[in-house]
């Protein structure tokens, strides 16, 4: 077994500290070590995006990433996108548009939208399709997830639009 | 008492059947805060994984764990010799056979599980597993059944007699050493003779390739067993947790009692999670070991290569019909390839599943169909893939016939149908190979969904294309894939339908709380389905007390009452109709508190919505509210107190959804890239509890069946190596292959079932399969092409233009 | 899916790295995005007992576009291809080529660096780089030096920079005329079945100069000379078009996979040169 790495790394605002293996995956740190349940593993081979996180600002999928990588980095997982009180517009409209079944894919899907909305505010079905292609779903058929995720945008906008 | 609100108000408020309630499990999912069994950390859990074999087909020398065991953190590796003392080393099958836990002196296909290695973490574990030595003899493979019936090489040598004899298998006589049964339906001769004096017959062949459910979530478990108090917890991916309760009893000796299985969030199961499969066995087992808890989760190469493969059927037809297109006959045989074991899910005499509906949607007066099953050297499987038992064969086989006949006939495969399908007033149906059809509009639907379509000038514009592509002017064609199918979902009727002897009926237990709230506990478990907010919808309606007001509980078999769990679209069908019926039960107690609350007698109240009113004074009434308080509050003469109903369902008979549907493809003849340019589906699932659900099943489903019919497959080579093992090479489709749906639908309700719903989660899947090949082979048509197998993927499209020569 | 141990490292300039891959030989490896590398070490196909992370490195990153071509660090990512619009504008075939390599996520990690150096016939910008004549510039223990992308790649994983050396950038001509990367695949997130990667300059109606490069096709990308000479000093009608694709089926020796047998692949590199040419050709 090779040498534990001394880790720090912010994961939804909070500081962690630990020492773990560097061949430990991003995805089971936080899952396992972290109790962060909220990204899945759907296939471990970077093509589902179930572990779908954000880190420094981008989506990555965490199975493919060692933790001594994301050594020092700033990483948002669903849990820290919204809660009950302060939902994120994207949890709403996935359950107002009916974007989920089992609710596998869900936290990866709404974690990538959210920098999707950034990258591009007002997407098409096209774009908003391909942008989110790194994303499996085996239950919805995609129709509703890009509902929810216009939706979600068409509410941010307006939001937006009030604000100003 | 003076009432504000109206009685539409008050339906409202229920949000009972027929509304479009937003799902009450959405708000966990949409925070990250599910909880499926890989978040499940318990105190000193360990971690268990398999040292597969890579080989098809092997005899093992020997196994040698002793390096494995000095990884640090290694604490077990189980090997069959382990488990053989504890009579584990095999386990039942669902199928009537029987399987190996852990590799004995035998592997018979690639993945197999051959010793567990359990250890501190996963990271130990992977790292013991590479150290496990195994010496492996390698056996001839094969991957193809009918190769298999033909070869000396015995496959399961355990299923031999004395000097080569051949005792009889759980289905009857078996023919070869390879074969596993043969099972039949219909009339032979009679259907022969027909086929022999036919106008026309149209004869196809056709191989509906192995794939593979594939939810996003693989299967996996934790096993706790409390030495202390002799207790086994066993938390799973599981369809059916109290079956697998009862195979666990079964098979450890554990009573039952004192086992508790419990399904948390489901991460899609689509059949994948209806078996029972060594990774549980060994978990358990480990636990028992250990005295600790053990973690064992697939990884998704083990999921595709190991667990629950779905069809892999080669079937061969023949269909008659007069000149003028009305069908006489329909003649089937399957040679059904399960892997090295039999470990179909099937309904016990249902060998081959209900694939006995291949007479479809249409009126056909005789037919056979005889299967005949064959081991070979891949995994065992045979689940129903997002479909009632082997019924997306069977829809696929009749669809096709219907297009090669179609062809035969030079007629049109729209009105060759119609011409065919069953009469509305023919139902109750009694069809050729034995099941009775409870209800059906299949006219109404068809013309609903050509007109939608405006077939004729598709037909048109595919003409025009035709023409085009003659003249050089384009190089895509145009194919317009019909399909109308008919589902059989809802299994079963106890008297003809058991898995393991396990009877196939549902159950419900509700207990109405004092202030009028409640929950019910159902024996089905959701995989994503929307059962906490489908089932309160039900209730709401039978019960008068909102949705929002009742928690639907599944999974924990502790707690639920007995039921087989969900899979074959009868969740609806079985525990829905056992909701309603507790419903009613719970109704009928209340009518008594109501009628003593508003001192007239029982009959002289009536339900309205959300309360009983007195005949004829409706401004007389007892909420459903109040009658809750009152029946745990007040002494009422000659009733219990308490408001709690259970209801166990046998159904009297399947249901029958159906459906039409088109797709329009346009193709590129040159690379062989389909495009989907319109999908139309018109469900008819009878009453409709929930809107959003069903048109989100829908779409679901005619995803998966895109997968299957234009890529997905599990692809074996001619050593019985899975090519296809990631995801890389195993076609699941992203947002961007997949097209908009539209959805409509038409409502024919179940005459038996208690509030007429049939089921829908799996038809788009059955309907949807042939519905995306028959538009690829439609485009070719023109060109003479009669059948091509799935799947359609850019390459077979290109060789089939190339075959027909439009590439030269 | 868990790798075997390794010990990691992350050193913060190129003499580190380099004295981390003398010291190690054959046993260390430099990680970029990680995309190619950490699947491989997860299904242990790939073993690496000392990882240098390649994140820390200075003077890796940046794309500077100056008269005499454009140089892109090696760790600038797929995404930062997407979203440079100088870049785009400079050379708008990187842009659209990026953009049909895996999906969103995974093009935030992958590097440039990474995919030209992997030497993995499947990856798409080795061709995009012999297509657009390419320096990749090495470091290593013996000092800097240039190799041509088009002399690069060996066989598959075999290239021809050293165990001990690491490519920094890449540094291309300014391209001229019209572009088209057009590449055939099973899904988003897949390899190319064949794709072609095509410069075009015009003179009036004429073609003056055209570079053709496929992916996928063989065990190395494959540089087509003789596809793009058979262009030059024709008006790329039809009888050139087909002279191309003449050309360039002698140079490719694609081989079965799930995507499909040889023969099928020979005629879809065929479609995709061709609609690539003209779609170039249209904007030249
Ligand atoms: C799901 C999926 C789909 C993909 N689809 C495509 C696709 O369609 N087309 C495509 O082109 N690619 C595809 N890729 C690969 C992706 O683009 C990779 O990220 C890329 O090929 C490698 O870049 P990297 O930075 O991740 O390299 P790494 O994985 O870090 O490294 C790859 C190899 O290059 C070496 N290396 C890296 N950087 C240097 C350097 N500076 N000097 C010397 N050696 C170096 C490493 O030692 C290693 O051997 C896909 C990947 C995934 C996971
Ligand atoms: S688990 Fe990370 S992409 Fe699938
Ligand atoms: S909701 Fe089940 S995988 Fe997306």
């Amino acid at each position: 077994m090779s040498r534990k790495m001394h880790i720090t790394m912010t994961v939804n605002g909070k500081e962690e500290e630990f020492l773990a293996e560097p061949r430990e995956l991003l995805i089971y740190t936080l899952r396992e070590r972290l109790n962060i349940t909220g990204p899945h593993i759907g296939c471990e081979t970077s093509h589902c995006g179930a572990c779908t996180v954000t880190i420094g600002g981008k989506s990555v999928k965490a199975c493919t990433m060692f933790v001594a990588q994301a050594d020092g980095a700033d990483i948002t997982t669903i849990e820290g996108i919204g809660g009950p009180d302060d939902l994120h517009p994207l949890q709403t409209a996935f359950k107002e548009h009916h974007g989920l079944q089992c609710g596998y894919c869900t936290p990866g899907m709404i974690t990538r939208a959210t920098k999707l909305l950034e990258e591009n505010p007002n997407p098409t079905e096209e774009e908003i399709r391909f942008g989110m292609a790194g994303n499996l779903c085996r239950c919805t058929g995609y129709q509703n997830i890009v509902k929810s995720i216009q939706a979600a945008a068409a509410e941010m906008a307006a939001a937006k639009e009030a604000a100003e | 008492m003076k009432d504000e609100v109206t009685r539409e108000e008050r339906i409202d408020n229920l949000k009972g059947m027929g509304c479009s309630r937003k799902r009450v499990e959405d708000a966990r999912f949409t925070q990250g805060k599910g909880n499926y069994v890989d978040d499940i950390k318990l105190d000193g859990m360990l971690f268990g994984d398999f040292v597969r074999t890579p080989y098809a087909h092997a005899r093992i020398v020997s196994i040698n764990t002793e390096e494995a065991m000095k990884v640090p953190g290694v604490l077990a590796v189980l090997t069959a010799a382990d488990l053989e003392p504890l009579g584990l080393h095999w386990m039942p099958t669902l199928a009537g056979d029987k399987q190996m836990v852990l590799a004995d002196g035998k592997v018979l296909f690639q993945g197999q599980e051959v010793a567990f290695v359990v250890a501190e973490d996963r990271y130990a574990a992977a790292d013991g597993i590479e150290l496990v030595e195994v010496e492996y003899e390698e056996l001839p493979v094969i991957v193809d059944p009918f190769e298999a019936l033909q070869s000396d090489v015995v496959l399961r040598e355990d299923l031999v007699g004395d000097g080569g004899t051949l005792p009889d298998g759980a289905h009857g006589p078996r023919k070869h050493h390879n074969h596993i049964f043969t099972w039949e339906a219909g009339d032979k001769d009679p259907t022969a003779e027909v086929i022999a004096e036919a106008d026309v017959v149209a004869e196809e062949s056709m191989y509906y390739h192995r794939t593979h459910p594939c939810p996003l979530e693989t299967c996996g478990c934790v096993a706790s067993m409390d030495k202390v108090n002799g207790k086994l917890t066993l938390w799973g991916t599981f369809q059916a947790p109290h079956a697998i309760r009862t195979v666990v009893s079964l098979i450890s000796g554990i009573e039952e009692h004192n086992i508790r299985v419990i399904s948390p969030d489901i991460g899609g199961g689509f059949g994948n999670k209806v078996g029972a499969y060594p990774g549980y066995v060994c978990s358990v087992v480990a636990s028992i070991v250990t005295g600790k808890p053990v973690k064992w989760i697939e990884d998704r190469m083990d999921n595709l290569m190991t667990t629950a493969f779905a069809r892999d059927y080669h079937m061969t037809g023949k269909i008659a019909a007069t000149k003028e297109g009305k069908i006489t006959a329909l003649q089937c045989h399957v040679t059904a390839d399960h892997g090295g074991f039999d470990a179909c899910a099937d309904p016990t005499k249902f060998p081959a599943g209900f694939m006995n509906i291949c007479t479809g949607s249409y009126d056909i007066p005789t037919a056979y169909l005889e299967v005949d099953g064959v081991y070979t050297n891949k995994a065992p499987g045979g689940v129903s893939y997002r479909c009632s038992f082997r019924v997306t064969e069977a829809v696929y086989f009749i669809e096709r016939m219907i297009e090669v006949l179609a062809i035969e006939l030079n007629m049109d495969a729209a009105e060759l149908r119609r011409i065919n399908f069953i009469k509305k007033e023919q139902f109750p149906y009694k069809a050729a190979l034995g099941w009775e059809y409870d209800s059906g509009d299949y006219h109404t639907a068809w013309d609903k969904a050509l007109k939608a379509v405006d077939y004729d000038g598709l037909r048109a514009e595919q003409a025009q294309r035709v023409a085009d592509f003659k003249a050089g002017k384009t190089r895509s064609l145009m194919g317009i894939g019909l399909s109308f199918f008919t589902e059989i979902v809802g299994a079963g009727p106890v008297k003809n339908c058991d898995i393991l002897g396990l009877g196939m009926f549902d159950s419900c237990e509700i207990r109405i709380h004092p202030t009028g709230s409640a929950i019910a506990r159902l024996g089905t478990i959701s995989q994503g389905q929307g059962h906490a907010t489908t089932f309160a919808q039900i209730l709401a309606s039978e019960i008068g007390l909102p949705a929002d007001s009742i928690t639907i509980e599944e999974g924990d078999t502790d707690t639920a009452p007995y039921g087989l769990g969900t899979y074959g679209s009868r969740s609806t069908p079985v525990a829905g109709a056992a909701t309603a019926m507790a419903g009613r039960k719970i109704r009928a107690k209340a009518q008594m508190i109501a009628a003593y609350l508003l001192e007239v007698h029982d009959n002289d109240v009536e339900f309205d919505v959300d309360r009983f009113v007195v005949k004829g004074a409706p401004e007389q009434f007892k909420t459903m509210k109040e009658i809750a308080f009152a029946a745990y509050n007040q002494a009422i003469p000659g009733i219990e107190p308490g408001l709690e109903a259970v209801s166990y369902y046998d159904p009297p008979n399947m249901t029958y959804p159906f459906g039409a549907y088109v797709c329009v493809m346009d193709i590129d003849v040159d690379t062989g890239v389909p495009d989907i340019r319109r999908f139309y589906a018109l469900d008819d699932c009878g009453t409709r509890i929930n809107p959003m659900i069903i048109e989100g099943q829908v779409h679901g489903g005619l995803t998966e069946a895109l997968a299957v019919s234009l890529g997905q497959e599990i692809a074996y080579d001619d050593m019985g190596n899975v090519k296809t093992g990631t995801l890389m090479d195993f076609f699941l489709p992203t947002a961007w292959e997949v097209p908009n749906y539209e959805t409509d639908h038409t409502v024919t309700p179940s005459p038996h079932h208690p509030i007429g719903a049939k089921g829908v989660g799996e038809s788009p899947h059955v309907g949807g399969v042939p519905c995306f090949s028959n538009a690829v082979q439609d485009a070719f048509r023109p060109f003479g092409n009669r059948h091509t197998n799935m799947p359609h993927d850019h390459w077979r499209i290109w060789k089939t233009a190339h075959d027909l020569g439009l590439h030269d | 899916m868990i790798p075997a141990a390794f010990a990691y490292y992350r050193p913060t300039d190129m003499a580190g790295v380099i004295s981390l891959l003398q010291e190690h030989g054959d046993d260390a490896r430099v990680m970029a995005g990680g995309h190619s590398l950490i699947p491989m070490m997860k299904l242990r196909m790939a073993d690496v007992p000392h990882l240098i992370d390649l994140q820390a490195v200075g003077g890796l990153s940046g794309i500077a576009i100056g008269s005499g071509g454009i140089r892109i660090g090696a760790m600038v990512t797929q995404s930062e291809i997407i979203a440079d619009d100088a870049l785009s504008t400079a050379a708008p075939i990187l842009r659209e080529a990026a953009l049909q390599i895996a999906d969103p996520q995974v093009r935030n990690m992958g590097t440039v660096g990474g995919n030209v150096a992997n030497g993995d016939p499947g990856n798409d910008m080795p061709g995009l780089m012999q297509c657009l004549d390419a320096t990749f510039s090495l470091i290593g223990p013996d000092g800097v030096r240039d190799v041509p992308a088009r002399d690069f790649y060996e066989a598959a994983y075999m290239t021809a920079r050293g165990d001990e050396e690491v490519l920094t950038a890449v540094t291309i001509p300014l391209p001229a005329g019209g572009y088209a990367y057009e590449k055939q695949k099973r899904k988003i997130g897949d390899y190319a079945t064949a794709a072609a990667a095509v410069q075009i300059v015009k003179d009036g109606d004429i073609c003056t100069a055209a570079s053709i490069a496929m992916t996928n096709l063989s065990d190395t990308p494959i540089f087509s000379e003789a596809a793009g000479a058979a262009l030059i000093g024709t008006s790329v009608d039809d009888a050139a078009l087909q002279a191309a694709t003449d050309a360039m089926q002698g140079d490719i020796d694609p081989s079965e996979d799930n995507r499909g047998p040889v023969a099928f692949k020979k005629h879809v590199a065929g479609v995709i040169l061709r609609r690539a040419i003209a779609r170039a050709w249209s904007r030249a």
